[in-house]
């Protein structure tokens, strides 16, 4: 799966307060939660952000609370994918629970400019910064989480299970 | 194979003789965990899987305590979204207002978690347990879901950090100056996807609610649990509060660790973490003169009775400083009981306080205690990000509930000894 989209770029320790405030999380509904997304540290992202577009930060992305709101409140915004140096643990296994597409990827910020057009291969793990031509590698997935991935997320995987 | 201590109870939770970090298990749970805002994705997500029923009804907790009690229409729904799951599939642990208290101070009190369980919970803070040693972590709604249809759940076997306690606390320093202090140390991604284990004859000077403020922490640091070995005073709280049957599980003595800490006790002081990172901690001595709007006493890291009792021996006789706020929160409804018979809450009311019934309001900027743009707060809660209490131009300062105390007195960030000279 090739996803393309421009960045928005993002620094360390992107707290899930910030994603989703939680003063906003009394809807579990994607597009009422995207309207608010990253409002505590860019106001003006939910007007920019277009459907496809990339989000890239540092290191910890979606540290502090187990809110899974903060997932799909990038995901109901239209972006397609987060890259990160790192992600902080409850932040990943939502984003994969969900089927928000994550890649981590420790030199993803060097040469990245916001507005930077890239490619992403879902399946081979490759970044392509069309922008600068540069090309970057991130962590492949275990194959468990795979499975998970492919089956569209946790809870398909879960009732694909009780099903055998 | 030698191996941690959580380890240990992933392997017997995963039917398995060994683990290693890193590895993908499949573990057995002995408890979920949701709250008001967390539970109604969960059920959401729960009736999709189309199981009909939850796993076991005795194994699921559901503590309202987050908006509740409840601040506006949408979480009065969010409120009885849950209340009426509760009852559909009968969850014999759903804690309406008025029998709850904030989930992570409530599930020990009644004994619903004891040592050697697996403990999922969707609220970040579940990691509290470790204090009575057991495996507790945070998750996502999707995860609860999961856990209560089925069970079980996924876990990568976490390395860890051995971290070593000797001496003994001096003053009035506590659980939360430790924690605060190791954040700092590490910092906020210092034990992402690790253990935070404790050890060393520092522990045996930490009371049972010192623990939980410690555990409680541990995903501050990015752990995925923080834990204790099981002593004296770990079995004497688990006996007065539970009759589930209990496992001790130790660390092997050869257990790899990825990083060693060690900590002095003796050697800590006041511990204060500045806005907005919990791992920006400083000493109060070497803090300068922060003046303050608001004083938070309470939430699931310090809302237990032995805080409440360390607030108002610094209260009692006095007078809370002009133009400052102070509001209390006992954890649970036990707890506040407790404080009133001990003639806290008259103190504390005396000095000048508001004491709240137990919610989660005012930690994570929902309600009971927002603060307006430009204000800053001292709050014994667990954190303390941008924004995470009400405006982003406000400020929120973590500290202790003596610091927090000595700081209503003074209008400014203080140590407990600044007000009993």
């Amino acid at each position: 799966m090739i996803l393309r989209g421009k960045t928005h770029m993002f620094g360390d320790n992107i707290d899930t307060d910030v994603i989703i405030p939680a003063r906003y999380l009394t809807t579990i509904d994607p597009e009422e939660l995207a309207k608010n997304c990253m409002e505590d540290i860019d106001p003006t992202f939910s007007g920019r952000v277009q459907q496809g577009d990339i989000m890239v930060a540092g290191y910890n992305f979606g540290c502090g609370s187990s809110r899974e709101h903060a997932p799909i409140a990038i995901k109901g915004s239209g972006v397609s994918c987060v890259i990160a140096r790192s992600f902080a643990r409850i932040f990943y296994r939502n984003a994969i629970n969900i089927g928000l597409p994550i890649l981590e990827c420790d030199d993803i910020l060097d040469e990245m400019h916001a507005g930077d057009e890239l490619e992403v291969d879902l399946s081979k793990g490759t970044i392509l910064n069309k922008t600068t031509g540069r090309t970057y590698a991130s962590e492949p997935f275990p194959e468990f989480m795979r499975q998970i991935i492919a089956a569209g997320g946790e809870i398909a995987y879960i009732k694909n299970k009780l099903r055998k | 194979m030698a191996m941690t201590m959580t380890q240990k109870i992933l392997a017997a939770h995963a039917g398995k003789d060994s683990v290693k970090a890193g590895e993908l298990i499949t573990a057995r749970l002995d408890l979920v965990l949701g709250n008001d805002i967390t539970s109604p994705l969960a059920i959401s997500e729960f009736e999709k899987i189309g199981a009909g029923k939850v796993f076991d009804n005795e194994k699921i907790a559901l503590v309202p305590d987050h908006f509740c009690p409840n601040k506006d229409i949408k979480s009065a729904q969010q409120a009885k979204d849950v209340r009426e799951f509760a009852k559909k599939y009968a969850i014999k642990n759903y804690f309406e207002v008025g029998q709850m208290g904030i989930e992570h101070a409530l599930l020990p009190e009644k004994g619903l978690v004891t040592a050697g369980d697996v403990v999922i919970g969707a609220d970040s803070h579940t990691c509290t347990y470790g204090a009575l040693g057991a495996f507790s972590t945070g998750i996502g709604s999707t995860d609860m879901a999961a856990g209560m249809a089925t069970g079980e759940l996924w876990f990568k076997v976490p390395d860890a950090i051995k971290v070593i306690l000797t001496g003994k606390p001096a003053k009035k320093v506590s659980g939360k100056d430790v924690i605060l202090h190791l954040i700092g140390l590490i910092g906020v991604d210092g034990a992402r996807y690790m253990s935070l284990e404790f050890t060393g004859d520092g522990i045996d000077a930490l009371s049972m609610d010192d623990r939980f403020t410690i555990a409680n922490m541990a995903i501050e640091a990015g752990a995925k649990n923080g834990i204790f070995p099981v002593d004296g005073k770990t079995l004497e709280y688990i006996n007065a509060h539970s009759t589930k049957p209990h496992t001790v599980y130790a660390a092997d003595t050869d257990a790899p660790y990825a990083q060693v800490v060690e900590i002095d006790l003796a050697s800590l002081d006041y511990t204060v973490a500045c806005p907005h990172l919990p791992s920006n901690t400083k000493t109060v001595k070497n803090l300068g003169d922060i003046k303050i709007d608001q004083v938070v006493i309470g939430s699931c890291t310090n809302g237990r009775i032995e805080d409440l009792r360390a607030a108002a021996e610094i209260m009692k006789g006095k007078k809370i400083a002009g133009g400052v706020r102070c509001i209390v929160f006992p954890a649970t409804q036990k707890i506040y009981l407790q404080a009133i018979a001990e003639g806290l809450i008259q103190t504390m009311v005396e000095f000048g306080a508001a004491v709240s019934t137990p919610t989660c309001g005012p930690c994570l900027g929902g309600h009971m205690g927002i603060l307006a743009k430009g204000e800053k707060c001292v709050a014994t809660t667990n954190r303390n990000f941008i924004g995470r209490m009400g405006h982003i131009e406000s400020e929120v300062y973590l500290a202790s509930p003596a610091v927090a105390a000595a700081s209503a007195i003074t209008g400014k960030i203080s140590a407990p000894e600044e007000v009993s000279k």
